[in-house]
């Protein structure tokens, strides 16, 4: 089911840069990346430091000042935006669900814009929800505002899965969510996505989860990529910016009283 | 009479006016939606539009509505008089919060929901219907709620441009102190702006309806369009002023041209100098006026005192501008009636105003403020004859003759044929030194009528000289004073004559 051959590299950013014309500073300098099929690749960062930014060139919500970002050997600019947007599933906070659409309407969506035969949709809508964890009998007709916000973010994830798209995109999936559902979403995911041999992007502030999600961990700091490590040597590296995250890691667990 | 017995003779032609009334509201807000929801769409996609386009939408809006018929009765396609002039001016009137609240609307859609649609690989046109749209739909129908009440509210002026709807009660109403007629109409009209108001409220709880209703709309506008839509084969449009004595004198011409196999369009109690306007401009045939007004008002010559003269040169001038024909004189003046009560006048034996003036030192004076005002009222008058009063009160006009008979007032200038003159008992006093310029009834009519609708030339002959002053004032008493339906009585007129 996986079209990539191992080791192809499915998404590739080249000499990225991004710059507005008021900011002082660019938003992206230099950024040169390469995104193996299967592998899930963690941008870390604060707020600011350019990994929404990163995410967005790759399927052409944003397009770089220079450069070229390549989406399975072709640029994003020869893509037609439309079908290169179908093609990647996309999760952001809550999910982004549609407040007047029902949980199965929003998940079908990119099937349906696909125009596949409705019981096709309808049947792969429950086999998504009982997927991710929601009941189908009990979601399918409900609106977003009815459910709990890791549910949402659950229905966000189906709903990117919906089309079986080689590519996910996940920005700050599970940020807004409780630490305790948080915690089990993140470990659901994990084994989903080695289960669908999915290839991913996901971006966080969040050291934690990068350690946990990611095959391999992109520290960004002010637009600019500082180090592309496997999470074992992230966890090595005498990088100072990855040691500041490293040591909130250690005073939140002697905090929390773990380990 | 009192209101339900009012109700009671007048329902079919209220529920008419009523029909109208919503037609023209209905229709106006399909055209103002058509319009102004894809307007505002677009602004949401062009930032430099914006400004510009709410500013003219804006600037139209404080346009005031008779100004606006001004402009529009001479236009060809969307002008000239009756329905369509009222509903360009109805939509022009609602375009603004239709179109803003579309844009409020969809600017106020979550960015992260419209950009999780882009990404989901949606196109500008399904994000469009399918997300902004359905989020706006709550806004937009408020500005649609807004815009109909306005325009129920706005519609009474369509009377103004011989529209219908119920402004024609309200209009009359106020022209012939009938509290019934304003009240009919009046009610009918916030009656239907809460119907409206409620009904849109409903649908923006459940905007499932839409649909439902949009078809609702059109089924009705079409019922609705198709009752009054068999005009389209009119030969004469007729025209009148707003005032009782105007659609009497049109009513004649229009029946005389029915009993002659002609079909007439009425247009009647227009505002203003909208029937002059209408006639130049070709979309009206025929009206009643008077001759000093066409004199003065229209081509500004200063007021003289020959009617020989006034006669003469209007009718040179409007063929020369206006290639309109100004018929014999119908027998009548309609001029400022100098009054007293009758009583005095046969006391003091009075008859002229001169033999008056050395009276009027004792007298009281009321008079209505347009005599006050004009060239050819007060303060010339009171200077021809000497003439210094204890006391002059401006009032409404149509008040000065109760003022004069229940002895609050000793003299009054009325209007010569007023119908209320004889069953007051009033006199009027000569105007010996002819101040007064001659306002002699005529009906103006365009030269090309003429040409094609012979019955009409024979009409017209047969109408000159044919009504005295007295018999006017007693055609006026009939509809304002006895509150009779003017077609009843015009028909009896004209059965009288042959």
């Amino acid at each position: 089911m996986n079209e990539a051959a191992p080791n192809q590299q499915l998404v590739q950013f080249h000499n990225v840069n991004y710059t507005l014309p008021n900011a002082p500073e660019p938003i992206i300098s230099d950024l040169n990346l390469s995104v193996a099929a299967g592998e899930t690749l963690v941008l870390l960062g604060e707020s600011g430091s350019g990994k929404t930014t990163t995410l967005k060139f790759v399927n052409r919500l944003l397009v770089p000042t220079s450069g070229e970002v390549v989406v399975e050997g072709k640029s994003t600019m020869a893509w037609d935006p439309i079908a290169l947007r179908r093609r990647i599933g996309y999760v952001i906070q809550e999910g982004g669900l549609f407040p007047h659409f029902t949980i199965a309407r929003n998940v079908g969506l990119v099937p349906s814009l696909l125009a596949w035969d409705k019981e096709r949709v309808d049947s792969r809508v429950e086999e998504l929800l009982a997927l991710v964890g929601l009941e189908p009998r009990i979601f399918t007709n409900r609106l977003p505002k009815e459910l709990s916000g890791g549910q949402r973010q659950r229905a966000g994830v189906a709903r990117a899965l919906a089309a079986d798209p080689p590519l996910l995109l996940l920005d700050e999936p599970f940020g807004a969510l409780d630490p305790l559902t948080r915690a089990s979403l993140q470990r659901e995911f994990a084994d989903l996505s080695k289960r669908l041999g999915k290839t991913a992007i996901l971006v966080t502030h969040d050291v934690r989860e990068a350690l946990l999600l990611g095959t391999r961990i992109g520290l960004m700091h002010r637009g600019r990529l500082l180090l592309l490590e496997t999470p074992d040597r992230f966890l090595a590296s005498d990088n100072p910016q990855a040691r500041a995250y490293l040591d909130t890691l250690t005073v939140t667990d002697h905090a929390g009283g773990a380990k | 009479m009192s209101f339900w017995q009012f109700l009671k003779l007048n329902w079919s032609e209220l529920l008419l006016l009523i029909g109208q009334h919503v037609n023209l509201v209905l229709i106006a807000i399909v055209v103002a939606v058509v319009i102004g929801v894809p307007t505002g769409i677009l602004l949401t996609r062009h930032r430099a539009l914006r400004g510009p386009v709410l500013g003219i939408a804006n600037v139209m809006q404080t346009i005031p509505s008779l100004a606006l018929f001004g402009f529009l009765i001479p236009l060809p396609f969307i002008g000239g008089i009756g329905a369509r002039t009222a509903l360009v001016a109805l939509v022009v009137y609602s375009l603004l919060p239709i179109i803003r609240n579309t844009i409020t609307g969809i600017l106020g859609v979550e960015p992260s929901v419209r950009e999780a649609a882009v990404a989901m690989g949606m196109t500008d046109g399904q994000v469009l219907r399918q997300v902004e749209l359905p989020l706006a739909m709550g806004v937009i129908v408020t500005g649609i709620r807004v815009a109909t009440v306005i325009a129920v509210g706005v519609t009474t002026i369509a009377a103004a441009v011989g529209a219908g709807g119920l402004g024609v009660y309200i209009f009359r109403g106020l022209r012939q102190y009938d509290n019934n007629l304003l009240l009919a109409g009046a009610l009918s009209s916030a009656l239907l702006a809460l119907i409206a108001d409620f009904s849109l409220g409903l649908l923006q709880r459940r905007p499932k309806l839409v649909p439902v209703a949009a078809a609702v709309i059109i089924l009705l506008i079409g019922v609705l369009t198709w009752r009054g839509g068999s005009s389209s084969t009119d030969q004469v449009t007729i025209g009148s002023k707003d005032f009782t004595e105007s659609v009497l004198l049109a009513e004649i011409v229009a029946q005389m041209l029915e009993a002659r196999g002609v079909s007439v369009e009425r247009r009647f109690e227009l505002g203003g100098n909208l029937p002059h306007d209408a006639l130049v401009s070709g979309t009206m045939d025929l009206y009643p006026e008077y001759t000093g007004t066409a004199y003065t008002a229209i081509l500004h010559h200063p007021p003289i005192s020959d009617p020989r003269a006034v006669y003469d040169q209007t009718k040179q001038e409007y063929a020369d501008k206006f290639q309109v024909d100004v018929s014999a004189p119908i027998g009548f003046e309609n001029t400022f009636a100098i009054l007293i009560r009758g009583a005095d006048a046969r006391a003091l034996n009075l008859k002229t105003i001169s033999e008056a003036a050395p009276h009027t030192a004792k007298w009281r004076a009321g008079f209505g403020q347009d005599f006050m005002s004009r060239e050819d009222g007060y303060p010339g008058f009171s200077k021809t004859y000497g003439l210094k009063f204890a006391e002059v009160r401006e009032m409404d006009l149509s008040l000065t003759y109760i003022a004069l008979s229940s002895r609050q007032v000793d003299l009054i200038a009325g209007n010569s044929t007023e119908g209320r003159i004889a069953t007051m008992d009033l006199f009027q006093l000569a105007d010996d030194r002819r101040y007064f310029p001659p306002y002699e009834a005529v009906y103006l009519v365009r030269q090309d009528t003429l040409q094609r609708v012979p019955a009409l030339r024979e009409v017209l002959a047969k109408l000159a000289n044919a009504i005295s002053t007295e018999e006017m004032r007693r055609l006026n008493y009939e509809i304002d004073g006895n509150r009779r339906d003017p077609k009843e009585v015009v028909r009896q007129w004209i059965g009288g004559k042959q």
